[in-house]
């Protein structure tokens, strides 16, 4: 919970992740190379006090999680999203059972989504329906882009995946949460496109689909298809820390996805530790839509609330304290821009 | 403790002579034709030129980009525009061009090294050209560039929102923002006579009076996207190869052409 200024926040750090990025669990060249484009991405958009050593960044431990999230970071609850990048690393990114082990040991802090990969075909089918089991699945976390032998990358639009997608609505995991990233066969397509989470949107309404750092570097495709799909949701993590390198920027990204998708359909997340949440919720209860913006709406402390936790709660059936709910509890099914209906310009 | 990728040394410089000097602002003005086609913007204005050593056999440029892990197809395309580029350039010699750092750095670097186009660079990963590709973006690019004209004349008072449909080329004032939207204009087909409408689709299809509201607000969310992303990429370059500091982003030029 954050308070500032009399206003009380709950929060749910919606991505967060216990990797090994460590020499000794590196498979190859491309595990070094994923860990130090994350390095960067960390060290080009933290405030230079909190970034981190390079050691601590490789792997930080379940100790060094509960401390930057909960101790320090001011977040109720926070949801595991595992990268699994079984190409790059031996044990894998994600720590599983380290994640899950931390999961068990705080049921009412953490929630553990798993993985899976379509490209496993029945094998991995059968382990999702074991791992549902296991952990009790509410979500996934997908990497259309992970690399599999010789494939580099696949579409939620293959065939196997909508087996995977039909599982996941029998077994009720309805929250799939997708990330796309930059090498996708075949190559000669644009590997960040979101057209496929449009398709399967509209075919499995059962399901939520949240997509992660808000289709970045495709704000605009992604705005666009989550305007015609009620159940596509932005993820905020990556977006979000250029509160601080490039706060007009931020203005932007919020005002489109105000504009687009609306403030019921947004979720805070860190991302930790690409970033730790402590900065991120501070900076993000202080912004505020720079005033020569005229063309955004401000960014109320009612959208802020939503944002910050109670979306991902409600999508989470967590328990939100009566005291830290809004009066407004926003709008289910809502079928256009939701800024479309004030004029364009004004 | 900094332990991510850092460029290698660079070659010491060595003092240009007046025909170096001319031949490498040759080389530049090449490498300037040549974009990002998802941010738009020249690879030599983004950073991305790593170095350029001219030596008696002909030039030999290091292009590189934000991360390891950037689109492979759109490294190809900048590779492959820039040996293009350079090739035209008046007795050049043998060029080279490397891509470094990047996770298909070496399928690149033969693939070009060996003219073997993009589909026999990639093999079974590729299916088509890359044109089609290309052409999204540069429609993107038009599509970004339109709005930033009829943005300005609507604040500038010069045309009302509902007269948008009306606007013609000739209306627009001369300058850097104009230009830009013709030369989009011309990437992608569409005429620069100063008669032809402004507000128009990839087709050159005048947008009907009821779309234009939408139209324009998807524009401006293009826009965004496409001027974020370049924020982000030369961040993430300054922070990769120059320790944050954007001014440490420089081209190392050589050139052991004449020697004195």
């Amino acid at each position: 919970m954050y308070e500032k200024n009399g206003e009380r926040y709950y929060v749910v750090d919606a991505h967060v992740a216990l990797w090994d990025g460590r020499e000794s669990n590196l498979k190859n060249i491309h595990g070094k190379q994923f860990i130090d484009c994350f390095y960067d991405y960390h060290k080009n958009l933290s405030p230079e006090e909190v970034v981190w050593d390079y050691d601590t960044y490789t792997y930080y431990g379940g100790e060094r999680l509960m401390k930057d999230l909960f101790a320090d970071g001011y977040v109720d609850h926070a949801i595991f999203q595992p990268a699994f990048l079984g190409d790059f690393y031996r044990n894998g990114f994600g720590q599983t059972e380290e994640a899950w082990a931390l999961t068990r040991a705080n049921p009412d802090k953490l929630t553990y989504n798993h993985n899976f990969d379509p490209r496993n075909e029945q094998a991995g089918l059968d382990q999702l329906r074991r791992d549902a089991d296991r952990f009790g699945l509410k979500g996934v976390k997908l990497y259309t882009a992970e690399w599999h032998g010789d494939s580099r990358g696949y579409k939620l639009t293959d065939r196997w995946s909508y087996k995977y997608l039909e599982a996941c609505e029998e077994l009720g995991i309805t929250n799939i949460h997708i990330h796309k990233g930059p090498t996708i066969i075949p190559l000669d397509r644009d590997a960040f496109d979101v057209a496929d989470i449009d398709a399967v949107a509209t075919d499995f309404q059962g399901l939520n689909f949240v997509v992660e750092h808000c289709g970045l570097p495709r704000l605009e495709d992604f705005c666009w298809i989550a305007t015609q799909e009620t159940n596509v949701h932005a993820g905020l993590a990556v977006a979000i820390p250029f509160i601080h390198t490039r706060p007009r920027y931020f203005a932007q990204i919020m005002g489109e996805l105000l504009y687009w998708i609306g403030e019921d359909k947004i979720q805070f997340s860190s991302d930790y530790a690409l970033w730790t949440p402590k900065w991120l919720i501070e900076k993000f209860v202080d912004f505020e839509i720079p005033e020569d913006m005229t063309e955004y709406a401000p960014l109320t402390t009612t959208a802020k609330k939503k944002i910050l936790g109670l979306n991902a709660a409600k999508m989470y059936d967590l328990d939100v304290p009566d005291e830290l709910q809004v009066a407004d509890a926003g709008e289910v099914g809502l079928e256009v821009a939701a800024g479309a209906r004030e004029s364009v310009l004004s | 403790m900094n332990a991510v990728a850092t460029p290698t040394a660079s070659p010491p410089r060595r003092a240009a002579t007046r025909h170096g000097a001319s031949l490498a602002n040759d080389v530049i003005a090449a490498l300037a034709t040549v974009m990002d086609p998802e941010l738009d913007e020249p690879v030599t204005e983004l950073g991305f030129v790593r170095s350029v050593a001219l030596h008696p056999s002909g030039v030999t440029v290091h292009l590189r980009l934000p991360t390891s892990f950037c689109s492979p197809n759109f490294a190809y395309l900048m590779v492959s525009d820039a040996q293009d580029a350079l090739r035209r350039v008046r007795g050049i010699g043998q060029v080279t061009v490397l891509l470094d750092d990047h996770h298909d750095s070496d399928k690149i670097n033969a693939g070009i090294a060996a003219d073997a186009g993009y589909l026999g660079t990639f093999g079974a990963e590729a299916e088509k050209s890359l044109d089609a590709l290309r052409l999204t973006f540069l429609r993107k690019a038009h599509t970004a560039a339109m709005e930033r004209c009829v943005m300005a004349a609507l604040t500038s008072g010069s045309v009302r929102l509902e007269d948008l449909g009306r606007l013609t080329l000739r209306d627009l004032p001369a300058g850097r923002t104009k230009e830009a939207l013709l030369r989009r204009r011309t990437d992608i087909g569409l005429g620069v006579a100063p008669s032809e409408p402004v507000v128009v689709d990839e087709h050159g299809v005048v947008v009907p009076d009821e779309e234009l509201p939408l139209r324009l607000r998807l524009a401006r969310s293009v826009r965004i996207s496409i001027e974020g992303n370049a924020h982000f990429c030369r961040g993430l370059l300054a922070t990769r190869y120059a320790d944050g500091d954007a001014t440490g982003i420089t081209t190392h030029i050589t050139d052991t052409r004449s020697t004195s």
